[in-house]
């Protein structure tokens, strides 16, 4: 997460020049040393990857994991899938909820991140090590947090809603079920998963503006731009990197949302699943597990994952991380 | 420059508001904690009571959540956190000392690879991780899950470990060589101590994934004895009905360790950001 921090700029090399008597010969010492990180991610995440491709392919249920052959069934899961209304519905909720929750995270973020930049020190760590506690919050306690804030007994949101004026915000709040529309709980999954990643933002982007030099601010203000234009013409331009970054990582993060959602609402309510939980219930879901479903509707998932990440990693690449 | 004070207030206030928002939803948690059940189900909630009690937290620590104690849930995290954090700390420090000392080829490939795989969906991986774990006969062992979490923590610490170890002046690795330490000598007795800061950084880092993790330990543990902290929030859905007060005590229990941890590394990690961003 935090290397988007260097995002700005290339971090100063202190490696060995690339000299020709250096690179002549083959040294073993830097490979020896990351083979072990290399070896465990070969392992654990580049295999399992490819393996998903296989098993999306294959009829993998009880029966198969008793020990029978894997049935090959081509491209059957995929032609099912593409098929059914739910499976574009489950679509629908994942890009949606990312659209509306990376659009809010980078908004409110970035206005916090503002903010910091203009607070004096002591209230700038006051406010950020706030922000931090939403951001060290383990998902799973969240989710229980904003389940019992939007619950229907002793739910503090229900509360407040039916004492505001019905004009306002129409009545019947008292008795209200978040968690039985798929649009309401997408609303409380909204709101948590926004709570957690705006300081993530607004660290980043106040980082971002430490580096901007004063005097580009001052030049713009005496030639009479207020802070509005101020923003649009030297922040925004200057902070383009990691804004970038900083939107591809919350994309990649809300279109796999799962522990969230997987608390609130379960595998129970279909309605409002999303892919990441549509392959997990396929998967595990039922006492008839079905694996190569759950893999096909994961590779689906991964492949636009993938698309994202290239952007990731073309911008991260453009602006000298890996030099 | 009256108004400029009036606009500092203006700026401080706004701040005290987004302060109050953030930590809200965990004052919540921590307040519902304390409350008689009375006070939790009143009509009007009210933010703090009169009348705290330890009640809640008596009865996680003391009673079974799904006859299993909280100290095994609490054991079981600490133990795979633990191995997590010093197996990917030792990977993620020879990697990142060879990214940030050596220039070898494929070294741009690796980090692109690190850049990916950061980004991989595990949500997507649990599904051929669950069938190599069953081969390898280790699912629900804490084994098996370590080694899981070992290889989500790498790529990320290698990448934030390499920061750290470029900083090190070379000049005194070379000084040390100088003076006849050999390789292992000069990073025992020069590198180590100087990454230090870095370690303990991105130990937290693994910490926390690990302490966190929900997904996987919930797929993979079938045994109640073996099951983490997240996954023993779960049970009690399940087995208490809605017993917010315990509920809420035992998420004030799971997540405190994580805000210690995270705020005491608060500082360098801005300074780290920071660092990072004004190297043009």
């Amino acid at each position: 997460m935090l290397d988007t921090a260097s995002a700005v700029g290339k971090a100063p090399d202190r490696g060995d020049p690339p000299g020709p008597a250096r690179s002549r010969r083959l040294r073993p010492g830097p490979y020896l040393l990351i083979l072990p990180a290399l070896a465990v991610i070969a392992v654990l995440m580049l295999w399992p990857i490819g393996q998903i491709g296989v098993m999306s392919l294959q009829k993998i249920g009880n029966r198969q994991l008793r020990g029978e052959p894997a049935e090959n069934v081509g491209l059957e899961y995929f032609r099912t899938i593409f098929a059914d209304p739910f499976f574009w519905q489950t679509l629908r909720h994942t890009v949606l909820f990312a659209a509306v929750a990376v659009t809010l995270t980078m908004t409110v973020g970035t206005l916090i991140g503002l903010l910091l930049n203009r607070l004096g020190r002591r209230m700038a760590n006051l406010v950020a090590g706030g922000v931090l506690v939403a951001w060290a919050t383990p998902p799973v306690t969240a989710a229980i947090i904003f389940s019992w804030l939007f619950g229907t007994t002793g739910g503090l949101v229900n509360w407040l809603l039916d004492r505001l004026p019905d004009a306002l915000v129409g009545g019947g709040w008292a008795d209200y079920n978040w968690f039985a529309t798929p649009l309401s709980t997408y609303t409380v999954l909204t709101v948590c998963v926004v709570w957690q990643a705006c300081p993530f933002v607004a660290v980043s982007v106040l980082a971002g503006l430490k580096s901007v030099p004063d005097e580009l601010y001052e030049a713009a203000r005496v030639d009479g731009s207020g802070p509005w234009r101020s923003f649009w013409t030297i922040t925004v331009p200057l902070l383009k990197p990691i804004f970038m970054v900083l939107i591809v990582m919350s994309v990649i993060w809300d279109f796999k949302v799962f522990t969230q959602l997987f608390v609130m609402s379960g595998l129970a309510n279909r309605d409002a699943f999303n892919l990441s939980l549509y392959a997990y219930s396929e998967a595990f879901g039922s006492l008839n597990p079905k694996l190569g479903m759950g893999s096909a509707i994961a590779v689906v998932l991964t492949l636009i994952l993938l698309v994202v990440t290239a952007v990731y990693v073309r911008v991260m690449v453009r602006q000298g991380e890996t030099a | 420059m009256r108004r400029r004070k009036l606009r500092a207030a203006g700026f401080n206030v706004l701040g005290l508001v987004v302060f109050a928002l953030a930590v809200f939803p965990v004052f919540w948690m921590v307040s519902t904690a304390f409350k008689p059940d009375d006070a939790i189900f009143s009509a009007t909630p009210k933010p703090i009571t009169l009348h705290p009690t330890l009640r809640h937290f008596g009865d996680v620590l003391g009673n079974p959540v799904a006859e299993v104690s909280f100290w095994t849930y609490f054991r079981n995290s600490l133990v795979l956190a633990l191995v997590t954090v010093v197996a990917s700390g030792l990977l993620a420090l020879l990697a990142a000392t060879a990214v940030a000392r050596f220039r070898f080829r494929f070294r741009t490939t690796f980090l692109v690879l690190l850049l990916i795989v950061q980004m991989a969906p595990l949500e997507a991986l649990v599904i051929p991780l669950f069938l190599d774990l069953r081969r390898l006969d280790l699912l629900n062992s804490l084994s098996g899950l370590a080694l899981v979490y070992v290889g989500f923590s790498v790529p990320f610490a290698v990448l934030l470990l390499r920061g750290f170890v470029a900083a090190i002046p070379k000049e005194l690795e070379e000084a040390a060589a100088l003076d006849g330490a050999g390789p292992v000598r000069v990073f025992f007795s020069v590198l180590l101590p100087l990454v230090a800061p870095g370690l303990v950084a991105t130990s937290i880092f693994s910490f926390i994934t690990a302490w966190n993790e929900f997904l996987f330990a919930f797929t993979f543990l079938d045994d109640q004895d073996k099951a983490t902290l997240p996954i023993m929030m779960q049970y009690f859905f399940g087995h208490s009905g809605n017993a917010w007060g315990s509920i809420m005590a035992a998420s004030t229990l799971l997540t405190l360790p994580v805000i210690v941890f995270f705020l005491a590394i608060q500082r360098r990690m801005v300074s780290g950001l920071t660092a990072g961003a004004v190297k043009g």
